[in-house]
C-alpha cells in the first residue's frame, strides 16, 4: 500500500498497532492498549478524511492503487467481452470498450484505463487517449444505440494525449464529434468520474443523462499544475490552484455540473475496492432503472436541455 | 514603437554599422510572419493580409463583420459575465478586456446578410482574454445556433480562441458540451453550419463547435489544434515538425475542408449557400432572451 503525505499520522499509528500486536502474539498483555490505539486510528482517519483539501483529493484521485476500469469490470460485471479498435487506424489501449452484463442487464461499457504495472501503464499510455480511443468509444456507443443497449462510461484520465500523432489524426475533431453525437445518442448514458476528470479528454466520453462523481474524484477544465504554471508561473502552487478551480465532487454538485456523489470507503476507493464497486454498481442500477423506461426521443431532449442549461452568468436588467 | 534593425556583416577592419529604422507609430506595421514592413493603409485595404507572405493578421470581430457581411445587426442579449468561482482578479480582467475592445465578451453574435442570404453569425475576438470561452461565450454561441434554427437560416461562426476559460473552471469545460448539444439540434434540422477557423483556434473551442461545421474552412497559416505547441513539446520533448498545426498541415491531414483567403471568403460562402439552398427566406422570429 502506498501512503500519501497527509496520511502520515495514520501510518504512524498503524505501525504502533503492528508492534503492539506482535507483543500480544508473544504473550504480552496489551489488549487494552490495542483497543485504545484502534479507536485512535479511527478517530484520526475520520478527522483526516473528512477535512481533505482539494489538493489532497487530487492526490487520492490519482492514487496509484485506485481501482481502474478493468477492476470495475471484474468487480461489477458478470460477463464482459472487449471490443477493440476504431475500425480505421488502431486499437487505443487507453480506453477500454465492450459489451457486458451488469446485474444481468446488457450494457455497453467504455472507460479510460491507466494500467497498473509500469509496463502496462506505458502500454495504456497512462490512460491518455489518442483520437482513435475516442473514435473506438463512439463506435461502440453507436453499437449500443443500434441494439438499444445503455452506455456506462467510466472517466479517469489526466487528459487527452497531447502528441504529434494525436494532432495529425484530429484529437480536437474526435472529441468534438463525440460531444455532439453523445448528446443525441438514443440510449441511456450514465457517466461516472472515478478518478481524474481531466478536461476535454474526460468530457469526450462524459456527455450523459446522469453524470456522477465518486467522492474523492475531481473534474477540471485544466490540471491544477497547468493552472498554477499559467497563473503564477509556478507549478508548485498546485494546491492553491486546485482550491481556486473548484474541482471536487462537492464543488461540481454545487455548480450544477454533476447529479450525485457516489460515496467511497474511508480513505478512498483503493482501501476497499470491493465495497467501492458494490456501491457504484448499486448506484448505476438505481439510475439506470428510470432511464430504461424513458422513450429515446425524450431521453435525448432532456439530455440536450440538461447540457444547454450549464453555465453561470448575470443579467443587467432585472 | 515599431522598429527594425539591420545588421551589416562584420568584416575585418571595418567597424560594425547598425542602421536602426524607426517607423512612425501607427503608419507602418511589421508582418508577424515574414517581418516585412507594411504600410498600414495598404494593409487595411488588403483586408489585413500581408502582400508578401499571405499572412492573415488577427483582426477584431467588428472588422471581420465589416469585411464579410453586407448587413449586420447585433443581437442584444441581456447577459453579463459573472464570477461563479469567485476567482481572484477575474472580473477586473474582463473589465480591462471590455475597455480595450469595446465589447462585452469574446464573441459578437447577430443576424446578417451575405449576398442574398440571411445568416446567423457569431464572430470571436481573440483580443478579448484570448478569445476564451466561459459561460457567456457558450451561451451566446448557443443563442446564435438557436437563432439559425428558429429562422431556418445558415449559421456561420468565425472562430479565434485559445480554448476554454480557466477562470470559470468546470463551467467553461461544460460550454463545450453545451454548444455541441445545441449543434446536434441544428444538424437534426438540416440547417447548414459553416465554421471558419482563424489564427489561432485551439483547445476547448477547437474540440467543440469550431470542428463541427458541415463545412470547415480555415484562413491560411492559422494555428489550429487541440493542445498548444508548447504543451506538446513539453510532453514529447522533441522538436515539432515544420508547419505543424498550421491550416495547411491540417488540410494535408484531412482535418479541414479547405483553406481560403480572407478576400475570397465571401464569394466562397455564397457558393456554399447556393449549394445547400437554405437561407433565402425572411427572418421570421426574433431571438428570445
Amino acid at each position: 500500500m502506498i501512503w500519501l503525505d497527509f496520511e502520515r499520522p495514520i501510518v504512524e499509528l498503524r505501525e504502533k498497532l503492528e508492534s503492539l500486536r506482535l507483543t500480544a502474539s508473544e504473550g504480552g498483555n496489551v489488549k487494552e492498549d490495542i483497543k485504545k490505539l484502534e479507536d485512535e486510528i479511527n478517530t484520526s482517519s475520520q478527522k483526516i478524511y473528512s477535512n481533505l483539501t482539494s489538493w489532497q483529493r487530487v492526490q487520492l484521485a490519482r492514487h496509484p492503487n485506485r481501482p481502474y476500469t478493468s477492476d470495475y469490470i471484474k468487480l461489477m460485471f458478470s460477463e464482459f467481452f472487449e471490443l477493440h479498435g476504431d475500425g480505421c487506424f488502431r486499437d487505443d489501449p487507453a480506453i477500454i470498450a465492450g459489451m457486458g452484463k451488469i446485474d444481468n442487464k446488457p450494457v455497453v461499457l467504455i472507460g479510460h484505463e491507466k494500467g497498473r504495472s509500469t509496463k502496462e501503464r506505458m502500454y495504456r499510455n497512462f490512460g491518455m487517449a489518442n483520437p482513435e480511443g475516442y473514435r473506438k468509444a463512439m463506435r461502440v456507443m453507436k453499437l449500443g444505440e443500434k441494439f438499444k443497449r445503455p452506455v456506462i462510461s467510466l472517466i479517469d484520465t489526466a487528459g487527452a494525449y497531447p502528441g504529434i500523432g494525436a494532432e495529425e489524426r484530429g484529437q480536437a475533431q474526435a472529441i468534438a464529434y463525440n460531444l455532439r453525437e453523445m448528446s443525441a445518442l438514443k440510449v441511456p448514458i450514465i457517466a461516472i468520474v472515478t478518478g481524474e476528470g481531466g478536461s476535454g479528454g474526460a468530457l469526450g466520453i462524459a456527455v450523459a443523462d446522469v453524470v456522477l462523481m465518486q467522492e474523492y474524484a475531481f473534474y477540471s477544465v485544466i490540471s491544477p499544475e497547468g493552472c498554477a504554471s499559467i497563473l503564477w508561473r509556478d507549478a508548485n502552487k498546485s494546491a492553491e490552484a486546485a482550491k481556486a478551480l473548484r474541482i471536487t465532487a462537492k464543488d461540481l454538485l454545487e455548480l450544477g455540473v454533476i447529479d450525485e456523489i457516489v460515496p467511497e470507503p474511508t480513505g478512498g476507493a483503493h482501501c476497499n475496492p470491493e465495497e467501492t464497486a458494490k456501491t457504484l454498481k448499486r448506484t448505476i442500477l438505481e439510475k439506470l432503472e428510470p432511464l430504461l423506461s424513458t422513450p429515446p426521443e425524450i431521453l435525448v431532449k432532456n439530455r440536450v436541455k440538461k447540457f444547454k442549461a450549464m453555465g453561470i452568468y448575470a443579467h443587467s436588467k432585472v | 514603437m515599431i522598429s527594425d534593425t539591420m545588421w551589416f556583416k562584420k568584416e575585418k577592419g571595418i567597424e560594425v554599422t547598425t542602421i536602426k529604422r524607426e517607423v512612425p507609430n501607427g503608419l507602418w506595421v511589421k508582418c508577424e510572419e515574414c517581418g516585412e514592413i507594411l504600410y498600414k493603409k495598404e494593409l487595411a485595404k488588403n483586408l489585413w493580409i500581408c502582400e508578401f507572405c499571405n499572412y492573415h493578421f488577427k483582426i477584431s470581430a467588428r472588422k471581420y463583420i465589416e469585411i464579410l457581411t453586407d448587413e449586420f445587426k447585433e443581437l442584444d442579449i441581456d447577459i453579463q459575465t459573472a464570477n461563479p468561482l469567485q476567482f481572484e482578479g477575474y472580473l477586473d480582467k474582463i473589465k480591462t478586456a471590455s475597455e480595450k475592445t469595446g465589447q462585452k465578451e469574446a464573441i459578437l453574435i447577430g443576424e446578417g446578410k451575405i449576398g442574398d442570404y440571411k445568416i446567423a453569425l457569431g464572430v470571436m475576438d481573440f483580443r478579448f482574454v484570448g478569445g476564451s470561452m466561459g459561460s457567456v461565450v457558450g451561451e451566446l454561441v448557443t443563442k446564435a445556433i438557436e437563432f439559425a434554427l428558429s429562422n431556418k437560416i445558415p449559421l456561420i461562426i468565425i472562430n479565434a480562441s485559445g480554448g476554454a476559460r480557466m477562470q470559470e473552471g468546470i463551467l467553461s469545460l461544460m460550454q463545450m458540451a453545451k454548444t455541441s448539444a445545441a449543434l446536434s439540434e441544428l444538424a437534426d434540422a438540416h440547417i447548414p453550419y459553416i465554421s471558419i477557423l482563424t489564427n489561432p483556434t485551439t483547445a476547448g473551442v477547437m474540440a467543440s463547435y469550431a470542428s463541427l461545421g458541415d463545412v470547415v474552412i480555415a484562413e491560411p497559416k492559422a494555428l489550429l489544434g487541440f493542445a498548444g505547441p508548447r504543451v506538446i513539446q513539453q510532453t514529447i520533448k522533441q522538436e515539432l515538425p515544420e508547419g505543424f498545426q498550421k491550416a495547411e498541415f491540417c488540410l494535408e491531414h484531412g482535418l479541414i475542408d479547405a483553406v481560403v483567403s480572407r478576400d475570397k471568403l465571401k464569394k466562397t460562402l455564397i457558393g456554399i449557400f447556393d449549394f445547400f439552398g437554405v437561407g433565402k427566406e425572411e427572418i421570421k422570429q426574433e431571438i428570445n432572451n
